[in-house]
């Protein structure tokens, strides 16, 4: 156990901590415990990947450090406020301002274009659509596709599509980004140009939470986390 | 209204989302456009037939009772032998016994209705003629178009005067240069005197007895110069109708004593008559009988409108489901980066009533189309009026909004994880 003070020192410096959260799904009779009695502190500025067999919890964790969905138990602490009773709305406007999310697959609106993929955030933030489409232009910049703005995203590759998801996910400058298995859609050279770009993000300061299978992902964070049926197994750097 | 400047985006964002899928929108609006379009058409042609006929038995007058001669059943089936001649209708004494036994009764007009051959200059037809007092022209309002009507002098002095309808003059190729001149009727000459409007009405349950009538001599000068039986010829036979009076209109002081009166005088010709040829109508029953039918014919209006509309909403609520399903991803999508589920409600409600109102004014545009071409083809009258309007387009609103809002809050309940997964 930590002594208080330097628990409250950590907190401080955390992006992101959970206290002894549970996240439980009622299985008919049995209960599936996808998360059991995790604490764990996200300093800010780290880069963590998430590592684990199949099924054992770490999409379940960051949908939940992603305000997705809420705890059975335990308290979520989001730069220092108490998120994890707080109702869809909160949790919307939580996710609006705070939250970048990456997925798997993507996870872009097949009939809208790069730019407006990119400025969705910025819709419901109610930005003025000159002002959205000039912050999508910057965006889609900084991941090299400054040139597709006008383009349907079924006309881009894999690894470019990661990138449109990466700038949208970057839109409303978020505390935290998530993604969960942001290379396992795409072939290991794409993948490694996507976590070069993901570790220049960090290292301008984002913090980044990584849920991947591979090793050689993994070794881009500067943590490791291992879990194992819902439960920490052990935890690197 | 419903509508903000606020929610212009979410209607960019609707607009733009229905767009992308162009031939399941206009698909999904037809069951609307359909709906409305109808509504207001029919609501046309109702309107139209029902202010026709109500003008033309306000035109007969809701003051005046009508009686008129009918030729009893069995005589109208009877076979007609070559001596056989058939006496029936109203007679000059039952004008006289009207106008002096019921003090409600401020005057009487008598009309008696018959074929003359005519001759105008050059032209000769045969023509539909109507013996009357000067009071007609009062009781049943013909406006003149030239020259004067009957006048009490006419009558005192038997005098051979002949005032002519429009249809008439029209028949004859007269105009108003032809007052003055002399029209021939069976042989005797008529000075033309006058022109009046025709009643051009058609289809109502009572109609005036002028209806195709050519033109108009005193009552006394016709039974002078042609008496009181017509001969006709149909079909190669001949049949002989000896009849007095066509028709008698009494014009009561108030309307309040119309009905009673009307029975007064049903009975009284009860007495006077052994066979039922007559018949007493009073326009302001038939009135009161348009007006019910014209409410009767709205209620089925209303629930044949109420019937297309509520398939219609269906059709979109259908359509908007399947929308759900297939956009959950989308859902998800949103949901993750922040929207609430109040703006995925907003969002699939803003679609719904996108299509509906859009529905709705192609609808109204259909609507005002056809009336007037029914017009224009079948010269029936129509009357679009701005409720029909207003009511069609704010009804497919709601159906929007009603039929809009399940699927919106089924769109909006989802779990945005599951959503996500969704394939
Ligand atoms: N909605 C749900 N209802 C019931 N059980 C669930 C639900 N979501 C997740 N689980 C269970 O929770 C456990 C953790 O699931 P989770 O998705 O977090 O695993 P994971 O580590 O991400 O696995 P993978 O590597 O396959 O993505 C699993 O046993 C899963 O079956
Ligand atoms: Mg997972």
């Amino acid at each position: 156990m930590l002594s208080p003070a330097i628990q409250a020192e950590q907190e401080g410096m955390a992006e992101a901590s959970f206290e002894n959260m549970s996240r439980i799904y009622q299985m008919g009779g049995s209960e599936v415990r996808a998360l059991d009695g995790v604490s764990i502190s996200f300093a800010r500025g780290s880069f963590w990947a998430i590592l684990g067999a199949s099924g054992s919890g770490k999409s379940t964790m960051l949908n939940l450090l992603g305000c997705l969905d809420r705890p059975t138990s335990g308290r979520y602490l989001l730069r220092g406020d108490d998120v994890s009773q707080l109702d869809d709305d909160r949790l919307s406007e939580i996710r609006l301002r705070s939250i970048g999310f990456i997925f798997q697959s993507f996870n872009l609106l097949p009939q809208s274009t790069v730019a407006e993929n990119i400025a969705l955030p910025l819709y419901y933030q109610g930005w003025e659509p000159v002002k959205s489409a000039e912050r999508a232009r910057e965006l889609a910049t900084r991941v090299g596709l400054q040139d597709r703005l006008a383009h349907r995203p079924s006309e881009l590759s894999g690894g470019q599509q990661q990138r449109v998801a990466i700038a949208r996910a970057m839109a409303n400058d978020p505390a935290i980004l998530l993604a969960d298995e942001p290379t396992g859609n795409l072939d290991s050279a794409t993948g490694l140009e996507i976590m070069q770009l993901l570790r220049e993000l960090n290292s301008q300061g984002k913090t980044i939470i990584m849920v991947t299978h591979e090793a050689d992902i993994a070794a881009f964070a500067s943590h490791r986390l291992y879990m194992k049926d819902g439960r920490i197994e052990r935890q690197e750097g | 209204m419903l509508i903000h400047a606020k929610h212009l985006r979410e209607i960019q964002l609707g607009v733009k989302n229905l767009r992308q899928h162009k031939l399941r929108s206009a698909l999904t609006m037809l069951g609307m456009v359909f709906g409305v379009g109808s509504v207001i058409a029919m609501l046309a042609v109702g309107e139209g037939a029902s202010k026709e006929a109500l003008e033309q038995i306000r035109r007969l007058g809701s003051n005046n009772i009508i009686i008129s001669a009918q030729k009893p059943l069995e005589e109208q089936s009877q076979q007609t032998t070559r001596t056989f001649m058939s006496i029936y209708g109203l007679l000059y004494a039952d004008e006289l016994r009207i106008a002096e036994s019921f003090p409600h009764v401020l005057r009487t007009v008598p009309v008696k209705i018959f074929r003359k051959a005519g001759r105008l200059g050059e032209r000769s037809m045969d023509l539909r003629l109507l013996g009357t007092t000067p009071g007609w022209f009062e009781l049943v309002k013909r406006p003149l178009v030239a020259g004067r009507a009957l006048n009490p002098f006419d009558l005192q002095n038997s005098a051979n005067t002949v005032v002519m309808t429009e249809h008439g003059a029209r028949r004859l190729l007269a105009a108003e240069n032809s007052i003055g001149q002399t029209l021939t009727l069976g042989g005797d000459a008529f000075e033309v005197v006058g022109i009046v409007r025709s009643d051009g009405g058609q289809g109502t349950g009572l109609q005036a007895p002028d209806q195709q009538i050519d033109a108009y001599i005193p009552i006394n000068v016709a039974k002078a110069r042609f008496g009181d039986i017509t001969t006709q010829v149909s079909s190669g036979s001949r049949s002989r109708e000896l009849v007095e009076l066509h028709q008698i209109i009494a014009e009561v002081d108030a309307i309040d004593n119309v009905e009673a009166t009307a029975a007064g005088i049903e009975v009284m010709l009860r007495r006077f008559h052994k066979k039922l040829d007559y018949s007493v109508a009073v326009p302001l029953a038939l009135l009161r009988q348009a007006e019910a039918t014209k409410r009767t014919f709205n209620i089925v209006l209303g629930s044949i409108a109420g019937i297309s509309l509520l398939v219609g909403g269906i059709g979109i609520m259908n359509i908007m489901l399947a929308s759900v399903t297939e956009r959950t991803r989308e859902i998800g999508i949103r949901r993750a980066i922040g929207a609430k589920r109040k703006q995925i409600i907003t969002q699939f409600l803003i679609e719904t009533m996108v299509l509906s109102t859009t529905g709705g004014l192609i609808g109204i545009a259909i609507g005002l189309l056809i009336p007037w071409l029914i017009t224009l083809a079948a010269g029936m009258p129509t009357l679009v009026t701005p409720l029909s309007l207003i009511l069609s387009l704010g009804i497919s609103m709601a159906v929007g909004i009603i039929f809009g809002l399940y699927p919106a809050v089924r769109a909006a309940s989802l779990d945005p994880i599951e959503a996500l997964r969704h394939e």
